[in-house]
């Protein structure tokens, strides 16, 4: 029996996916895989959106599991209590001369104390709340700001924008002219100035922001819809007698989409920072609320002896937005299908 | 030409009202201008007083139009705060503002310009992956915290610049590199764009075929035609930078008008504050409407469309 499989000829195996492979053009939905792997920088931006997201959403279940602490929760006794790193870094006093000899005239015990506690993992603030706490919470409260402003100034822009490049004409113009007059205004002096007006809180900035951020979605979709509105398929539409309202939601808004999006990630980077930038300079959301820009705010007298209480939120900060910006440019370089 | 530009200026100037109406009609929606310059413990009559003086009983339509008119002859008003007249206060302190502004889209270009350069003669090599990261990174970085950084780092620990005020030179170092590597990235990607396109342009191989020196072609030839779109939008961007130019300000207590704006806002000072967006509304319209003319005087077919 087995001499005789031996003494046959070897079958011949055929590998039919691997010939399909080289055979047929990959598929639109494995293009878009490989190229979607491919993009380092989209996947690395997509993960650390993700990471912070998760975190954010998060954070009350992992305050009812007592890994974080209470952001609000104050206790005086242990105000300005280092991170974990100062204990290693800068516990000997050469290291501390070194990294910050200026203070070298600040008595000894004001800093040689080893003021570390191992349930606050990034410290304490100044009324001894837990910072890591903070943080967290602070995510959200970006990303709330973020998505709110995102929704508010996109739905606007895209209205705005979709009109006036699909009737052309005098909708045109005067949507030209809203645009103009958008961009001449100084938006964050103005921003600060209705929180004057409104009184501060998180809802006012959401929706400042959300009123001027518009003008970068009714550019792009006014282009876009400016050449989408001559395609073979939406002359076929309108020739079969569909409704106007039909034709642009049903064959225009698909085409406006991707760059949709794309402009959505860009503004909502954009409507972070400055939502940060006005709770820096105390016209945005209102202490005890968490924001990092608020944090910043609150940490600048802290400047001298504990710095780290401004690095942290800011380097948040700037990941976040860095996240945000890898994501979008990714999606852009993603869903575009052109060459660089 | 004439018909286009007289156009495109009355479109400039109809901005300015809507934006300045706007300000106006936000400022004195719901702040009370007449408590804030009787002061909190003033009694009824005094704010009644404070009213009639001012003509805050009138519509707001009557009262801008007011305003406006003066504002056209350059009188702003008198600050609330500080009882001094707004236009005064203002021209005190704009030179700073425009200084710093200046010196930051300078830092900006002399950074963005060299490096979208390299970046476009060799592409996808490591000088302009380099450039990307900047670009990158920078677009991330929040303009106050990096300020804030700079000011620990070569103020606090390394004691190498002052941290606040306006004197000398020192003072303006950390906020020009803060105000202005914000527009490094945006200059720095059209630079690199345009050199990328014009590099691959026939005026350029004839140039080389001629054998002229590389160095000469680059300079003479190639970022010439280049830059122009590059200097246009440094000059859109600069009056972004006056509106970044008021956390920049606060931050290094440089007393410019982004900080007088930030003050006046703190004291809810009206006539300051309105009189500063209508200024920093006009640099942009100004700004903008040069830089189209400039396009339109290259390129007559604008005009025509």
């Amino acid at each position: 029996m087995t001499d005789a499989i031996q003494g046959s000829p070897k079958p011949l195996r055929l590998d039919v996916g691997k010939i399909m492979d080289e055979v047929l053009e990959p598929s639109p939905m494995q293009k878009l895989r490989k190229r979607i792997f491919k993009n380092h920088s989209f996947l690395a931006g997509a993960a650390i959106l993700i990471f912070i997201i998760l975190v954010a959403v998060l954070a009350p279940i992992f305050q009812y599991m007592d890994l974080i602490h209470d952001p609000y929760d104050q206790d005086l006794a242990k105000r300005l209590q280092n991170p974990f790193w100062h204990t290693y870094l800068w516990g000997c006093k050469e290291t501390f001369d070194l990294a910050c000899w200026s203070l070298e005239r600040i008595p000894e015990e004001q800093w040689g104390r080893a003021k570390y506690d191992p349930t606050h993992l990034l410290g304490t603030d100044k009324v001894g709340r837990d910072y890591l706490a903070r943080l967290v919470f602070g995510a959200q409260v970006s990303l709330m700001i973020g998505f709110c402003c995102v929704l508010i100034s996109g739905i606007i822009g895209t209205v705005l924008g979709v009109t006036a490049g699909y009737f052309g004409g005098r909708v045109d113009m005067v949507v030209n002219f809203l645009i103009n007059t958008r961009l001449a205004m100084p938006v964050f002096l103005v921003a600060m100035a209705a929180v004057v007006a409104f009184g501060a809180s998180i809802y006012v900035v959401i929706l400042v922001l959300g009123l001027f951020l518009w003008d970068q979605f009714a550019v792009v979709m006014r282009s876009i819809t400016m050449q989408a509105r001559d395609l073979n398929y939406v002359e076929a539409a309108r020739a079969m007698g569909c409704s106007t309202p039909y034709i642009i939601v049903r064959e225009i808004f698909p085409n406006v989409l991707s760059s949709l999006t794309v402009v959505a990630t860009v503004e909502m980077a954009n409507a972070i920072l400055l939502e940060a930038a006005l709770s820096f300079l105390g016209f945005g959301v209102q202490a005890p609320t968490p924001s990092w820009g608020l944090m910043l705010n609150e940490a600048r007298e802290y400047m001298f002896f504990s710095p780290w209480l401004l690095a942290l939120p800011g380097a948040c900060l700037f990941f976040l937005v860095l996240a945000i910006n890898l994501f979008g440019d990714g999606l852009r370089d993603v869903t575009l299908d052109r060459e660089r | 030409m004439l018909i286009y530009a007289l156009k495109r200026t009355g479109v400039a100037f109809l901005i300015l009202v809507v934006v300045s109406g706007l300000t106006f009609s936000l400022s004195h929606l719901s702040a009370n201008p007449a408590l804030t310059i009787a002061g909190e413990q003033a009694s009824e009559a005094d704010i009644q007083a404070v009213i009639k003086l001012y003509g805050f009983d009138r519509p707001i339509y009557v009262q801008y139009f007011d305003w406006l008119g003066r504002a056209l002859s350059g009188d702003f008003g008198e600050s609330y705060h500080y009882k001094a007249p707004v236009i005064e206060m203002i021209s005190d302190r704009i030179g700073r503002t425009m200084l710093l502004g200046t010196l930051a889209i300078l830092f900006a270009l002399i950074i963005s310009i060299p490096l979208g350069t390299l970046a476009a003669m060799r592409p996808n090599s490591l000088i302009d992956r380099f450039a990307l990261l900047v670009a990158v990174f920078g677009q991330a970085l929040p303009t106050f915290w990096f300020a804030l950084m700079m000011m620990i780092v070569f103020g606090v620990w390394f004691r190498m610049l002052p941290v606040s005020g306006h004197t000398d030179w020192a003072h303006y170092v950390m906020p020009t590199i803060a105000l202005g590597y914000y527009a490094t990235p945006a200059l720095m990607r059209l630079t690199r764009a345009g050199m990328i396109e014009v590099l691959a342009s026939d005026y350029i191989r004839t140039a080389r075929a001629k054998g002229l020196p590389p160095y000469i072609v680059l300079f003479k030839h190639a970022l010439r035609n280049a830059i122009i779109p590059v200097v246009a939008l440094a000059a859109v961007w600069f009056g972004f930078m006056l509106g970044g130019s008021i956390v920049i300000e606060t931050i290094f207590n440089l007393k410019g008008i982004g900080w007088l704006s930030y003050d006046a806002l703190l004291r809810s000072d009206l006539p300051v504050v309105q009189a500063i967006v209508l200024i920093f509304a006009s640099f942009y319209v100004v700004l903008t409407l040069l830089a189209d003319l400039l396009n339109a005087y290259l390129d007559p077919r604008i005009s025509v469309k």
